[in-house]
């Protein structure tokens, strides 16, 4: 056993071992209770700060990990910092290395390329969560959705689930395909060719083109959202034919398991990916849950991330 | 008049000959006086090579920065210049002021733009250019969308006698990418375009060729679609040439891992399937030569995340290390690989060098293709480091470069 987790930063879910990703959902577990508490608060990071720098919009996920810092007892600084504005240049770093200077404890970053998260993470001193970065990673969205199975149907292991929708640029389904297959589950992605990355079954994942197909009798069904400026001319002919080709339905989600559970990241285009009659349903949609749990798993990767410093020790 | 010159206890690499023979060689008035076994003049200055290796100097064709330090250090006795600085070389005058630009230590030979600005549009001045030094005629780091533009700038090159250097990858499907597509792109999230859109170009610009009968080189090629295609236009005798750079014979996608951006290439690195075939292609003649495309970028435009930064590599001081590897591994003789290194580009381009033959230019380098040392992108030559070799342990180094019987290092 180590005394303290062994990644310094969380980039990515590439590289944790499944008893790594469960050690993360467990300790989620403990802060879901309070966050349904009157009194949400824990002071185990008081003295701490916590920069979130966002280099892309957000509101979400931001927000998220505002909450998560504050119920924890950080002081959250927030930095949204427009995506034209710093983008080339040496500013990446050299805003890296302010935010080192300045002493920081946790940063949060999202940034809108690729790798941008691990160039920031090499030059920084403290511990560094991806919040999302390009097309590549978004590991806490991943743990997250990983918990609301976890929590709906008892266990992952052994699951269908299917990952419908723009592929080719999310980030969400890259981290979900290895969390997912990591704990077990088979897991399907679904989208037009257009929107599918090449070689994907590489990391794990079976493709379809035929949404039919891909929901046949799987256990969930995880919408990504369509992002609204790809929606015409190179990737896809118009919203309405991808919604009748690719949109959840409630017929359509007959064809996945009578108890199948509905996931969506957000924001969702309502009427496009899902219709709202999915997206609402009382009992199979776990869309709010997903925002709940959004909470407690980055309460856990803060707490987790700081211990060493914290001199915590204690991990599996 | 210049003072002899002697280099003795040598071997000397003949690429024409095809062998590597020890003796001596000397040289008189910038020219190679002797080779092989004769009496040493007594007025000639004498360097013992202690057994190294004497070979024509490298010219290397298509480089993007006049960088003499890197050329010194690789052993390259000329260099051809791409017409992709600022600004572009599509007028006489610049191409006049680049051709000046190196001597008398290395000299520079600059490609004419193809067209105005490298814009793809309107013909440059090409037949001025030729006037003014221009070698040959480039299309620059990018291709020429407009087929029918394309096919005039090979008409007219043609007309004049000119080779055109073209960048074979569809525009069209590498908008945007900087990947090859594949599994590594995939997991990266790198925006990336499939391999087929260099073939697709190749396969345009042979037809124009074709049509013309212009002569056309493709500076980089990389994939295994397009060797067929270059190979099987060579069998039906096409006028088409092609180059590759030591990188992409030696690295697949996978050196991208971990968001290096100093393996950010143009074309980017192929998959190890293209790999093979591009050794193949080397080993069966269908690769015409080796070249640097020597691209120093410093940390401004590469300690970026990865789709941010510029592509290219610094490879000038490293061309004929990494290339000596390809010895080693049985895939060419050591006289093949100095004539992809030397003659070869000379010859194509119709550039004086690349022969140890009597009465040639005594652009020579000097190296030990067994000498081990370490490339270290923080201590190079070049104006940047820029290496995806930083930290290999190499063997082969340059120990003199030699321009027209003047010692440079």
């Amino acid at each position: 056993m180590s005394a303290s987790f062994p990644h310094r930063h969380l980039t990515g879910i590439y590289g944790l071992q499944p008893h790594e990703i469960l050690f993360l959902l467990d300790e989620a577990e403990q802060w879901i209770a309070l966050n349904r508490a009157t009194s949400k608060h824990d002071d185990r990071l008081a003295g701490l700060t916590l920069i979130n720098a966002f280099f892309e919009n957000s509101t979400r996920t931001l927000l998220s990990f505002e909450i998560a810092g504050k119920r924890l007892g950080a002081d959250v600084v927030n930095m949204q910092v427009g995506a034209s504005s710093v983008k080339k240049g040496e500013t990446l770093i050299d805003t890296a290395m302010t935010l080192n200077a300045m002493r920081a404890d946790m940063i949060v970053i999202r940034h809108q390329s690729s790798g941008a998260v691990q160039l920031i993470a090499d030059k920084v001193d403290c511990p560094v969560l991806n919040a999302g970065d390009g097309r590549h990673e978004h590991p806490t969205q991943a743990l997250l959705d990983a918990l609301t199975i976890r929590r709906r149907k008892g266990r992952i292991a052994g699951l269908v689930v299917a990952i419908c929708g723009d592929i080719l640029h999310s980030r969400v389904a890259r981290s979900n395909i290895l969390a997912l297959t990591t704990l077990g589950a088979e897991v399907r992605v679904v989208a037009p060719p257009t929107l599918m990355p090449a070689a994907i079954e590489r990391m794990g994942a079976v493709p379809f083109h035929d949404f039919d197909a891909g929901l046949d009798g799987a256990d969930v069904v995880m919408m990504l959202r369509l992002q609204n400026e790809r929606m015409d001319g190179a990737y896809l002919p118009s919203p309405r034919e991808f919604h009748a080709l690719y949109g959840l339905t409630p017929e359509r989600l007959e064809r996945a398991a009578p108890d199948a559970l509905v996931m969506h990241p957000g924001p969702m285009n309502r009427g496009v990916e899902i219709t709202s009659s999915v997206a609402d349903h009382p009992s199979r949609s776990a869309i709010t849950e997903q925002v709940e749990m959004g909470v407690a798993v980055r309460m856990a990767c803060l707490d987790v991330l700081t211990r060493r410093r914290r001199g915590v020790e204690g991990w599996a | 008049m210049t003072g002899a010159l002697a280099i003795v206890d040598a071997r000397l690499v003949d690429p024409a000959a095809g062998t590597i023979t020890r003796g001596n060689l000397l040289i008189r008035d910038r020219r190679i006086a002797a080779t092989g076994q004769f009496d040493l003049p007594p007025d000639a200055e004498t360097i013992d090579a202690g057994g190294a290796h004497v070979a024509p100097g490298l010219v290397d064709l298509g480089i993007f920065a006049i960088d003499m330090p890197a050329f010194t250090a690789g052993g390259i006795t000329r260099a051809v210049l791409m017409p992709d600085q600022s600004p572009p070389l599509d007028h006489a005058a610049l191409v006049q002021r680049a051709a000046a630009a190196g001597k008398p230590d290395v000299w520079v030979h600059p490609l004419a733009a193809a067209t105005k600005g490298l814009d793809g549009r309107e013909l440059a001045e090409i037949g001025l250019m030729k006037a003014g030094g221009a070698c040959a005629v480039a299309t620059g780091r990018g291709w020429i969308a407009d087929s029918g533009v394309m096919l005039r700038v090979l008409s007219y090159a043609r007309s004049l006698g000119l080779t055109v250097v073209s960048h074979a990858e569809d525009g069209g499907v590498t908008t945007g990418a900087v990947a090859t597509e594949g599994e590594y792109a995939t997991r990266m999230g790198l925006p990336a375009a499939p391999a087929i859109a260099e073939a697709m170009a190749v396969a345009r610009d042979l037809m124009l060729a074709e049509q013309t009968g212009a002569r056309l080189h493709f500076r980089q090629l990389s994939t295994a679609r397009a060797f067929d295609l270059v190979r099987d236009a060579k069998r039906r005798g096409v006028p088409v040439t092609c180059g590759i750079s030591p990188a992409h014979l030696l690295l697949s996608d996978i050196a991208v891992g971990g968001f290096r951006t100093f393996a950010r290439l143009s074309p980017p690195l192929r998959s190890e399937d293209d790999r093979q075939a591009a050794l193949a292609a080397l080993a069966d003649g269908t690769i015409d030569l080796i070249c640097s495309s020597h691209d120093p970028q410093g940390p401004e435009a590469k300690r970026l995340p990865f789709a941010d930064a510029e592509p290219g590599m610094a490879g000038a001081e490293t061309l004929l290390t990494l290339s000596l590897s390809l010895v080693r591994d049985g895939v060419v003789t050591l006289p093949r690989l100095i004539d992809l290194l030397s003659a070869a580009p000379a010859t194509l381009l119709g550039l004086p060098g690349g022969s140890l033959a009597v009465g040639a230019e005594a652009d020579l380098v000097l190296f030990d293709p067994d000498m081990p040392w370490r490339i270290d992108s923080d201590h190079m030559a070049s104006r940047a480091g820029n290496t995806p070799f930083d930290g290999l342990p190499v063997q082969g180094k340059v120990i003199q470069t030699i321009k027209g019987g003047v010692l440079l290092r």
